[in-house]
């Protein structure tokens, strides 16, 4: 059995903080961690491989040649192999151009049975990328995934998965090959173990670049995305802040009254019957 | 006459909501006289027309059941058909788990621009640009987005963005049946289909809810959130967590609020105990009116909130509790 992860290479959001005096980002040192969610599309893709020992598994990513962290990462936790599609041409690629080069990829590298990916990147947070990778390689999708189960059928491979929508859990079942994007509800992804940081110390991923995924320049990078930024602005992050001390018990019960009194202003609380205009603010 | 589009959503067979708020997007890009709205509504759903009494001129219902909103390929099929008719200047669909899987798919096939999430969105008069804002970086930026090419341009829409027109009961009902195309059973067939739904023990939504309340590290340990569920349910609100509090366990990840988790938009956010690190404040940022109670007066989420209270969180929530003993959650649809 052959599963390809996604993997991406995402500034570490943590480390950042906002200036409460001008709203804007406070970039101390800002590091370079692997894609949070992606962990846990790896963490479900080891976690097939601990109870099928024949499972291989490849890390692939598109990025700059620093990329290669965090394939080395994903090859720590213990994927079997790591492949960079790297090159000038790829820069500036929109969520379109991204998942037709990565398809592009995973069908050079492929076929794999199981295709996963986290269910956003938290830079660009478009979650957009997986399905538009199912569609290139003309696969079913099934996003927001928790765990999975696989099970052997009359017609091959089905995978069972516990999906995560906004009012319920959804258990679906789909045949491979499919692609599964994964959401935190895998559960705590594993830690890199000592001998998984030594072959990822020793590995270079594979590289792969434009000509070797046959892909016309024109739809690569920026010159493939349909999408362009036009404008970037600072949006108005402060509000207009009322601030109240509430340290001590005439401070606290007068922030009360207040946050009640707004509930009631938005609509969202109603005086009960009986409790008449007095019962509204209590002396 | 330009034409917008909009891919509407079915819960427990009905017409969802959401799809009435992205007809009120639509309908906010241009006057009747210049934009036509049609909504496009696949799978059954008992009433399509309620799609034209909350401002679509037209609905597209493609009826059949095996348009379950969970297979993505079908559904490209459908517009793929619809496409080949007449293609819209604009298509917007919700930023829901659904409409983030169907228009990426439908985008990929057709060679679409697709920006997620916006916003903000804006039809230019001249040129029938639209122009797409959306928060990025973590919210720190927002972000106007063009198509460059292909029509139509496609966006993603976050819930709660935009309230739903009032329900005119006087707009004429147009509904026109589209049957499956050649291939959208197959591709139906080849899944994924659903085998069963779990409700969430204790969130009916936090999506859609009108209230949070929401805590983080400042509760200590479990047993201290369990405070603040007693006030979700004397107010009727559900509740959201920052990633701390989910990671220690204290409550489940569906609650969890942030780049990691849900991107909400209440009318109104009650935090506790939530310093209101980036990851956290992008997944709330836009709630109507923002309430935060701290320890620590340089939390960030302060500078974000319409009311910062300063306080001890142990301390404010029994008090919050008795101020609220006379009051009762307003009744809600």
């Amino acid at each position: 059995m052959k599963i390809l992860v996604l993997v991406k290479q995402v500034p570490e959001t943590d480390s950042l903080a906002i200036d409460p005096e001008t709203g804007t980002v406070v970039r101390s040192e800002a590091t370079s961690i692997v894609n949070p969610l992606d962990l846990y599309a790896l963490e479900a893709a080891l976690a097939i491989k601990d109870t099928r020992a024949e499972a291989r598994i490849t890390a692939l990513s598109m990025g700059p040649p620093a990329a290669a962290v965090a394939l080395k990462e994903a090859v720590a936790m213990g994927c079997d192999d790591a492949v960079l599609v790297t090159g000038r041409e790829f820069a500036g690629a929109d969520t379109w151009a991204t998942a037709r080069t990565l398809a592009a990829a995973i069908r050079r590298l492929g076929p794999f049975d199981l295709v996963f990916c986290g269910e956003k990147a938290t830079d660009g947070d478009t979650g957009q990328v997986g399905p538009e990778v199912a569609a290139f390689l003309d696969l079913p999708v099934v996003t927001y995934a928790g765990a999975v189960e696989l099970r052997d059928g009359p017609g091959g491979l089905v995978v069972r998965a516990e999906r995560v929508s906004e009012d319920c859990g959804q258990i679906v079942e789909c045949a491979a090959p499919l692609v599964l994007s994964f959401c935190k509800a895998v559960g705590e992804p594993r830690l890199p173990l000592l001998a998984g940081k030594k072959r990822a110390h020793d590995l270079a991923p594979r590289l792969l670049g434009l000509a070797e995924l046959g892909l016309p320049a024109e739809e690569a990078g920026s010159r493939g995305s349909p999408t362009r930024v036009v404008r970037i602005a600072s949006p108005r992050l402060t509000r207009e802040t009322e601030s109240l001390d509430a340290r001590s018990e005439e401070g606290a019960e007068a922030a009360c009254r207040r946050i009640v009194e707004l509930l009631a202003e938005k609509g969202l609380v109603v005086p009960k019957d009986g409790a008449g205009r007095e019962g509204r603010v209590k002396p | 006459m330009r034409e917008v589009w909009i891919l509407a959503e079915t819960k427990a067979g009905r017409v969802a909501p959401v799809s009435f708020e992205l007809l009120a997007w639509a309908r906010s890009l241009g006057s009747p006289e210049e934009i036509s709205v049609a909504a496009v509504l696949p799978g059954p759903a008992a009433d399509p027309e309620e799609l034209c009494l909350h401002g679509a001129d037209l609905v597209y219902h493609a009826a059949d059941p095996a348009l379950d909103g969970l297979a993505a390929a079908p559904v490209a099929l459908v517009f793929g058909s619809l496409f080949a008719r007449r293609r819209p200047e604009v298509l917007l669909a919700a930023a829901t788990t659904t409409g983030r899987t169907l228009l990426p798919y439908l985008a990929a096939r057709e060679g679409l621009g697709l920006t997620a999430d916006c916003t903000e969105l804006e039809l230019e008069r001249e040129t029938g640009v639209l122009l797409q804002t959306r928060p990025a970086a973590g919210g720190n930026i927002m972000a106007t987005i063009k198509t460059t090419r292909g029509l139509p341009q496609a966006a993603t829409v976050r819930p709660r963005s935009r309230k739903p027109l009032a329900r005119d009961p006087g707009r004429p009902v147009r509904v026109e049946m589209v049957a499956l195309p050649a291939g959208a059973a197959a591709a139906a067939a080849r899944g994924p289909r659903l085998v069963e739904e779990l409700p969430f023990a204790e969130s009916k939504g936090l999506a859609d809810a009108p209230l949070v309340v929401a805590g983080g590290r400042g509760f200590k340990k479990k047993e201290g959130f369990a405070l603040l569920e007693g006030l979700a349910s004397r107010l009727g609100a559900e509740i959201g967590a920052s990633r701390e509090a989910v990671d220690r366990g204290w409550i489940e990840y569906p609650h969890q609020v942030g780049l990691s988790g849900r991107t909400i938009a209440p009318d109104f956010y009650l935090a506790f105990g939530i310093s209101g690190a980036i990851q956290h404040l992008a997944g709330m940022q836009t709630a109507g009116t923002i309430v935060a109670v701290n320890a620590d007066p340089d939390a960030p989420i302060f500078a974000l909130s319409d009311l910062a209270v300063r306080g001890d969180l142990f301390d404010l929530l029994p008090r919050l509790a008795a101020a609220l003993e006379d009051y009762r959650p307003a009744a809600r649809s």
